[in-house]
Order: structure tokens, then sequence, then C-alpha cells
């Protein structure tokens, strides 16, 4: 077996071309995945039975099976319904990309509903009271006080979640889309050079996530502004 | 004093409270009138938090009736709305927004609470601010001020939604020594303004200065109620008399 660093370095900027599709289904599933998560927080946290009990259920399922399941349940099983064929929904579902979407959201939408309701939890109870005590309506208390502390003690379990999406948007290349992974393995299938290119990918991997993590770091900081002076 | 000044702000009637079987407010009767200064008293798990808790509904009483200027407290969301404007709180953890500056704190509920206008509501924040001495530290963080700082700014928090009654629960007791007396000559100069206050404390050096009368509570009970003076020269109970032993 011969091993060619070159092979390595020229197919980086072919594959360059999947990055496009690779950040499209990172972003937008992660953008409705985090309004799904909040929206199943407020579910979950209404104290209704009847808004509650069907989170639990949602976050069971897709905590409890694997992305790739979740995908293929979605694209190759929703299609036999007639119902959904018929239904104003089918345009997206019959588009891989629309199921690679809908599987990410919803699969992010459960772990990030789970991460903020961490950060909400760790939120002090005197503060709460502080806002009752100040007249604050539970709405009022809900944006402009716990919020904001719950989403810093949530900032490093989501930038991990957002990494573990980074990596699970590659599963869409199994429903034909050509996202970096996908595109790796078409270039396999030119140049049989499985090992050269597959590395080239998680190079490239491996500089995405850089980057996340640093743009969370940042965020991080920014947001613990109010903490880090008193360490000064 | 005319005669509105002499019908109480607050009544507690056979007011009780239940932690699961635990009961922590037995028959309390309690009447604060306005202007009046009371300092309640007691070791510690005999209801005293509890009590003043329930008077602006951060605990719920499971039975007798409380009223706050004339409106009884009941579920309803407009009730403890309209007691909560009337009745300001101090912590003994302070309970300062910690992602906020000192200024605003305090500007928070002016906005949301009370729809002051933004500059406004920094006047009159920076008004208060000015009153507990600390107008200098408007732009820190709580984390970046002393603790005696920390609870002033509650007090002012409190105080600049203009309520009428103030309700303290141990604000000093989180406090290192030397910041207690800051605290306190603060609390001394409201009630010399004439604020109607409730304090939980174990200040019994504040208590003499300030309070008209002293509530000794146990067990979830008032044991005693009398002017200053005569609580702590002529107490009944033997509970009192072993209370003010242990801490004078």
């Amino acid at each position: 077996m011969t091993f060619d660093i070159y092979l390595i370095f020229d197919s980086i900027p072919k594959m360059l071309a999947g990055i496009g599709m690779t950040l499209h289904l990172l972003f937008l599933s992660s953008f409705l995945g985090l309004i799904l998560g909040i929206i199943i927080l407020l579910m979950r946290i209404s104290g209704r039975w009847y808004l509650s009990f069907p989170t639990f259920a949602y976050i069971y399922f897709f905590r409890g099976t694997p992305i790739l399941v979740q995908i293929f349940v979605i694209y190759h099983g929703l299609p036999q319904f007639e119902a959904i064929r018929d239904s104003v929904f089918w345009p997206i579902l019959r588009e891989p990309f629309g199921c690679a979407i809908l599987a990410l959201t919803l699969n992010s939408g459960a772990y990030v509903s789970e991460i903020l309701r961490g950060g909400y939890l760790g939120v002090d109870k005197g503060l709460h009271e502080a806002g009752k005590a100040l007249g604050l309506s539970t709405p009022h208390r809900f944006i402009y006080v716990t919020t904001p502390i719950a989403v810093r003690l949530a900032i490093p379990a989501y930038s991990n979640d957002f990494i573990s999406m980074l990596k699970a948007t590659s599963l869409a290349s199994t429903i034909t889309l050509l996202e970096m992974t996908g595109v790796a393995r078409t270039i396999v299938a030119q140049t049989f050079a499985p090992y050269e290119i597959f590395i080239a990918a998680a190079i490239i991997y491996l500089v995405m996530t850089w980057f996340l993590q640093r743009g969370f770091g940042l965020f991080e900081k920014r947001m613990s502004r109010y903490i880090k002076l008193s360490e000064a | 004093m005319n005669e509105s000044d002499q019908k109480p702000i607050i009544i507690l009637e056979d007011v009780c409270k239940f932690f699961g079987d635990f009961q922590a407010l037995r028959n309390i009767n309690l009447q604060v009138k306005k202007g009046e200064r009371v300092v309640v008293c007691g070791p510690s798990g005999s209801g005293k938090s509890t009590m003043i808790r329930c008077i602006n509904r951060l605990e719920e009483h499971d039975s007798g009736k409380i009223f706050v200027d004339g409106r009884e407290l009941t579920s309803a969301v407009k009730d403890i709305d309209a007691v909560r404007r009337e009745v300001g709180m101090v912590f003994q953890s302070f309970n300062l927004f910690p992602h906020l500056t000192a200024i605003n704190n305090l500007m928070l509920a002016l906005k949301l609470v009370r729809k002051t206008k933004k500059s406004e509501a920094r006047e009159i924040a920076m008004r208060f601010l000015e009153r507990v001495h600390i107008p200098e530290q408007a732009d820190k963080y709580p984390s970046q001020l002393s603790g005696g700082q920390q609870q002033r700014v509650a007090i002012a928090r409190a105080l600049c939604m203009n309520p009428e009654v103030m309700l303290f629960d141990e604000p000093t007791s989180a406090l290192d020594p030397e910041m207690i007396s800051e605290v306190l000559d603060v609390m001394t100069d409201l009630a010399n303004e004439g604020m109607t206050m409730i304090v939980i404390t174990h200040e019994m050096g504040f208590a003499r200065n300030v309070a008209d009368n002293i509530v000794f509570m146990d067990c979830g009970q008032i044991v005693e109620m009398k002017p200053t003076d005569e609580f702590f020269e002529n107490p009944e109970s033997e509970r009192t008399k072993l209370f003010l032993e242990q801490i004078l």
C-alpha cells in the first residue's frame, strides 16, 4: 500500500466544494433546532402535564436513537404514507436536503432543550424571588433575569452539541447529499485512495471545529464578563 | 399623628403555613401601622422568615388572612402584583442580578414594572444610590462590590420602587462584621425618615435604637410582642428571657 501525501493536499480544494452544503446543514438545522429546543423547554417547564408529557416522549425518542436511523426513517419511511405525500410538507420531505434538515433539527432540538434546561436549573432561586419581590411578571423574569444567566451557564454544553452537529451533518451523505463527506466519498470512488481522501476530510473538519471552538470561547468570555471582572 | 396613620397597613389574621407535615406558622396575628418599625427576633427555624415571606407572597399561607394596605392577599395575580408594588424586600443573600451593573439592577424593575422611561429611570436610580452612599459604584457589577455595598444596592433597588413597606430578612447575617454597620446605618436613616419596616435581625443594638415594637417568635408562634423598652426590660415569657440571655 502506498501513501500519497500530495493527494491529501490536492484533494482538499476539491472537497471544499462540499463545505457550503455542510455549513448550510449545520447552521440551518442548528438555528431551527435552537428555536425548537426553546419551545420544548418552555413546554417542559410550563407545569402543565399535557404540554410537558409530549416533550418527555420526544426527547426520549431522539436521544435514544441514532441520527442515522432517524434520517433513514424520515427519508425512506415517511414517503410510504400517502398522507405525507399529499401533505403540504411533501415538497420539503421529497428532497434529501429537507429530510436531512428535518432529522438534524429534531435531533438538535431534543439536545438543546435539555442543555438549556440545565442552564435554567442552575440559576439561583434567590434571583427569582428578588424578581418576584420587585413585582416583575413571570415572562419578564424569564426574559431579563433567568435567560441571560442560563445562557451563560449553557454555553459550554451547547458548544459541545454544536460541534457534534457539525459531525452529524456527514450522515447526510448517506441520503445522496453532497456535503463534505459526500464529496469525499465521490472522490474516493474516482481515485481509489480512501486513506488520503478521508484524512483530508478529517483535516477540514478539524479546522472547522477549531473555528467553532474559538467562536464559542469568545462568546462565553463576553457573556461572562460580569464574573471575569471580579477575578481581576 | 392623625387617625389614618393609626390604621394598620399590614394585618395578619390567624395565618397558618405548612411545609408538608411541618407547621411553620401557627395562627399568627400581627398588625403593623404605617410608619411603625417592627423588629422580629427568635431562634432559627422559628418561622420569622416564613412570616414575612408570606406578606409579599414568596410563600403562600395555607389559612388565615393577610391584608396589605386594605387589600386582601389572595391567589389572584392582580392582588399579588398590587401587594408586591407596595412591599419592598431585602434578602439575607442580597440576590442582586449578577449580570447587571448596580444601576441596572435598580433600573430593571423601574423600566419593566413602573414603565419609567430609561433616562428618568437612570435619574431615579442614581438618586437612590446616592441615598445609600454608593453613587460611585453605579457601573460596577455585583461581583465587584463588597458584601456591604451589595446589600446597600439591594436596599436601593427595593426603595426606588417607592414601596409603602420594607421587609428585611436578616439583612446583615451574611456580612463580615466590619460591613454590618454601613448597612445598619442606611436602615436607621430609612427608619428615621418614617418608612414602615419589618426587620428580622439579631442585631439587638439596632433593635433598641430603631424599633417601636419587638416581636419574639418561637416554634412558628408569636410568643411576645411588646414596645421595645418593655421587651428588653420586662420580658414576660421564659422563652423570651432565655433567648435574650443568650443573645445579649
